[in-house]
């Protein structure tokens, strides 16, 4: 018996249908999931009192500062590397074995697991470099972790400018390097900036490599040599160590709520950018 | 957009955030760096933030990474303060430890289990994999979910130590690590059994009795229930300023009071016994 | 000017920052790691089955087994609905629709893995438990949530090889008189198969190194799963969940499961590099 390619055709199109509307709702049910309870929970003392009795009680103020902190030092000091990669790859060299392999070293660091990162950081910011645990050797570990990220997008942004703006400097006299500071990096800040919010995004969601460079600590952390807690941090301990399923959604929701918060930013931003630019 | 203007606005805020971290960068002085087991540790830390509500100046900072890892921070002095909830091992006797308090190591089961006792050669029969069902401890038929703690933590040792002796902890056995998250998984299972602080227990799971003697803190002074370990506060040399202050706040009756409150056996109470338990000797 | 070539070897220095830092992350690993599998024996680490590091026991073939299966379990959740999802994207809505959804499978790919595990663990594991028996904390539970957390990976690199194509493909198909389906399933699908091929790579890459989420519905126990509702402990989780008590040989057990945890990674993504001939980061 022959089926029909028409039959065929509705049967995996409906099937494709329930696929991609499956998918959907079980994500949307995951983000709900932490929302529906965690939202209610979240009111302005909740941001501003730090955690007490190990977070059964008060709010996520420490919490908040040691997310701010780590993901300050490592936008930091990733951008600037990052940045100089992207430039020296589109600027001041053609495709060659050198950008080969930069290139390749950048792909691989990307797909480092983040616990080896962690691991990393431990034994190289921690021990070996006498930092102990603190903002200061989870922020690094952060920067290393970000920085292809930020040499993936700072390079688009880099490469999107059209080649006349460059001809244009140089034939006014510019050098390679005015042309560089005062053409292509005003003109690509915002392809730069999008790149840097979508590092902020990963720094905030990252848990294991934090916790064994930035310790646990609950207190507000007063220097860079402080140990810090972030908001990831503190969901995942009050989630597995059950002490308070409450203060974990509202932690969880509060988290979700930055994400999606710089992650639409970013978004946002790219879409402007792109259509201003013109692709 | 102007060509000059963006890239200087940039410059002035990376040096500002510069600056703002700079302004940041010196140690931390004047403060207490607490590390290790992290059953002490939330103990630790409700002492230190009550403390440091007296103290409002000084500033102790408690974080786990377990006994071990206590003992080598306060070896190589990465920290003043290491906690330890294990007595310590031959090799580290050049380190001070002071007892802060004993706690008591619990058999946790789901509060719905109908087993509310068991005899030691039972415990260690399911802890080690060969019961493996519930009917053969008295309870309904089905197979036991065995929950542990992870290699290295010192509950785990106190447990293999003063409960296990000779017998292996079943590999087959769920590994959490910490109390806290072997709590929830019993809290959770109908058919678990795991072990953790005694101090730990809520109405979330059951303690059991262990031959029949039940697992509160009457039962450890009169020395009846024998499954109890030290939780130390382990020193490179004699402690002082603020780690001083801080120790002897714990053991003031203010700071042995929060403990008890929590659950914990005051250092004093069982300060004449060896830490406790005779190690079971049998296999 | 001499200005000009003191900051252009400046660059040249800065972008080698990534590979600097990969080489000393390699180095770091390995310098802890490698001399104790030389020590345990390279056969009896990898495939040992005692992991007993309280005994000296340092076997990972257990770890091995049970990042396999989590991943393949992965797999087969993630690479049917991510392609599908990605036919769905490029073929079957309108683009003003398409250009919603995509950004939105953007925002669900930065979720932390955290969250994610406490939905596993708040809602599958007691589902698995009471529906199928077990402890609920098993290789499927870890399978659906790893397969879940890939997806975002598996549809953008899948939908972004189908939209590459040449119209002509699709063009020539349909003017042959084949319907949209037939189409789909025997032109796109095929002619994107490179790129299809590398993001079901690249989401093994991160399925393989996924943690915490791993560790909070996994169940770790320490032995070779037999079946999918046992709990089981890839090489991730092995270094998560002991890293901090570990001190001396077993610390350096856990470093050695971080060197092969990097040679398999580090396999699989020069593996999907080659095969897509693109950059991807």
């Amino acid at each position: 018996m022959m089926i029909s390619r028409h039959t065929s055709q509705m049967v995996a199109k409906g099937v494709i249908w329930v696929a991609a509307f499956s998918t959907l709702a079980v994500m949307i049910w995951i983000l709900f999931q932490v929302l529906v309870e965690g939202l209610p929970l979240l009111h302005l003392n909740f941001f501003l009192d730090s955690p007490r009795q190990m977070g059964r009680t008060g709010g996520i103020f420490s919490t908040i500062i040691g997310t701010l902190a780590l993901t300050a030092v490592a936008i930091v000091i990733a951008t600037p590397l990052g940045v100089g990669t992207a430039v020296y790859l589109r600027e001041y060299t053609r495709e060659s074995r050198v950008s080969r392999i930069i290139r390749f070293g950048t792909d691989c660091l990307a797909g480092v697991p983040s616990i080896i990162f962690g691991l990393f950081g431990f034994v190289f910011f921690v021990i070996l470099l006498r930092l102990g645990w603190s903002i200061l050797s989870g922020g690094l570990t952060l920067a290393t972790m970000i920085l292809p990220t930020i040499i993936c997008t700072a390079e688009e942004a880099v490469k999107a400018i059209p080649y006349s703006y460059r001809e244009v400097s140089f034939a006014l006299g510019g050098t390679r390097l005015q042309t560089v500071a005062r053409v292509i990096l005003p003109n690509a800040i915002p392809g730069i900036f999008t790149g840097v919010l979508l590092g902020v995004g990963r720094s905030v969601g990252e848990t294991a490599a934090i916790i064994l460079t930035a310790g646990s600590s609950l207190l507000i952390p007063t220097s860079l040599f402080s140990p810090a807690r972030t908001m990831s941090v503190h969901f995942y301990i009050l989630a597995r160590e059950g002490i308070s399923m409450e203060m974990a959604y509202a932690t969880g929701a509060a988290l979700i709520l930055l994400i999606l918060g710089i992650n639409t930013l970013a978004n946002w931003l790219l879409w402007r950018y792109f259509r201003k630019v013109g692709g | 957009m102007g060509i000059k203007k963006p890239l200087n606005r940039v410059w002035a805020l990376a040096f500002f955030i510069l600056a703002t971290l700079l302004g940041g960068c010196q140690r931390p002085q004047g403060g207490l760096t607490v590390v290790g087991s992290t059953s002490v540790e939330p103990f630790a830390e409700a002492l230190a933030e009550e403390y440091m509500v007296h103290h409002s100046k000084e500033k102790i900072y408690v974080q786990g990474g377990g006994s071990s890892a206590g003992i080598q921070a306060v070896r190589t002095e990465a920290a003043q303060v290491g906690m330890s909830s294990r007595a310590l091992m031959p090799d580290d006797r050049d380190l001070i430890a002071v007892p802060i308090a004993y706690d008591a190591i619990a058999i946790v089961v789901h509060p719905r289990n109908p087993v509310a006792n068991l005899g030691i050669d039972q415990i260690k029969g399911i802890f080690s994999g060969q019961m493996t069902n519930w009917k053969k401890a008295g309870g309904r038929e089905h197979p036991i979910t065995l929950v542990t703690r992870e290699e290295g933590s010192g509950t785990r040792e106190s447990f293999q130590h003063l409960i296990m002796g000779k017998t292996e902890i079943s590999l087959a056995a769920l590994v959490q690590d910490s109390n806290g998250a072997i709590r929830q998984v019993v809290a959770d299972d109908p058919n678990a059994i795991g072990y953790i602080s005694l101090g730990l227990v809520n109405n979330q799971v059951k303690a059991l009795k262990i031959d029949g003697v039940e697992a509160n803190v009457e039962n450890i002074k009169k020395r009846r229930y024998m499954f109890v370990r030290p939780f130390l506060f382990v020193f490179k040399t004699h402690p002082q300023g603020l780690a001083k202050n801080f120790l002897d706040y714990i053991l003031s009756p203010q700071g042995q009071k929060l403990l008890i409150q929590e659950g914990l056996v005051s250092a004093a109470t069982l300060a004449n016994s060896q830490k406790g338990a005779q190690p079971r000797e049998n296999v | 000017m001499f200005k000009e070539k003191i900051l252009e070897k400046g660059f040249f220095f800065v972008a080698f920052s990534s590979i600097s830092i990969l080489a000393l992350i390699a180095f770091f690993i390995f310098e802890e790691g490698v001399p104790l599998i030389w020590k345990v024996g390279p056969s009896s680490f990898l495939l040992g089955e005692r992991w007993f590091p309280s005994q000296g026991s340092f076997g990972i073939f257990p770890m091995i087994v049970g990042s396999f299966w989590v991943t393949l379990g992965a797999l087969i959740v993630g690479v049917p609905l991510g392609v599908a999802c990605a036919v769905f994207l490029c073929e079957l809505t309108p683009p003003s629709v398409s250009m919603v959804l995509r950004p939105t499978i953007q925002l669900l790919a930065a979720i932390p893995s955290v969250i994610y595990g406490f939905w596993g663990l708040i809602i599958l594991v007691p589902l698995i438990r009471n529906a199928l028996g077990g402890p609920g904390l098993s290789v499927l539970a870890g399978s659906l949530v790893l397969g879940i957390m890939i997806l975002p990976t598996i549809i953008s690199i899948s939908e972004d090889s189908l939209r590459a194509l040449p119209r002509t493909f699709k063009e020539g198909a349909l003017s042959l008189g084949a319907t949209h389906w037939q189409t789909i399933w025997r032109v796109l699908l095929p002619a994107a198969r490179s790129g299809i091929v590398a993001s079901v790579i690249l989401g093994m890459g991160r399925a393989i190194g996924e943690t915490m989420a791993m560790i909070m519905i996994l169940g770790n126990a320490v032995q070779m799963p037999r079946s999918i509702l046992d709990s089981a402990r890839t090489l991730t989780t092995n270094i998560g969940i002991e890293m901090g008590y570990a001190t001396g040989d077993h610390r350096q057990a856990l470093f050695a499961t971080g060197v092969i945890l990097f040679f398999i990674v580090m396999g699989l993504n020069t593996i999907a590099l080659v095969i897509s001939g693109r950059r991807r980061a």
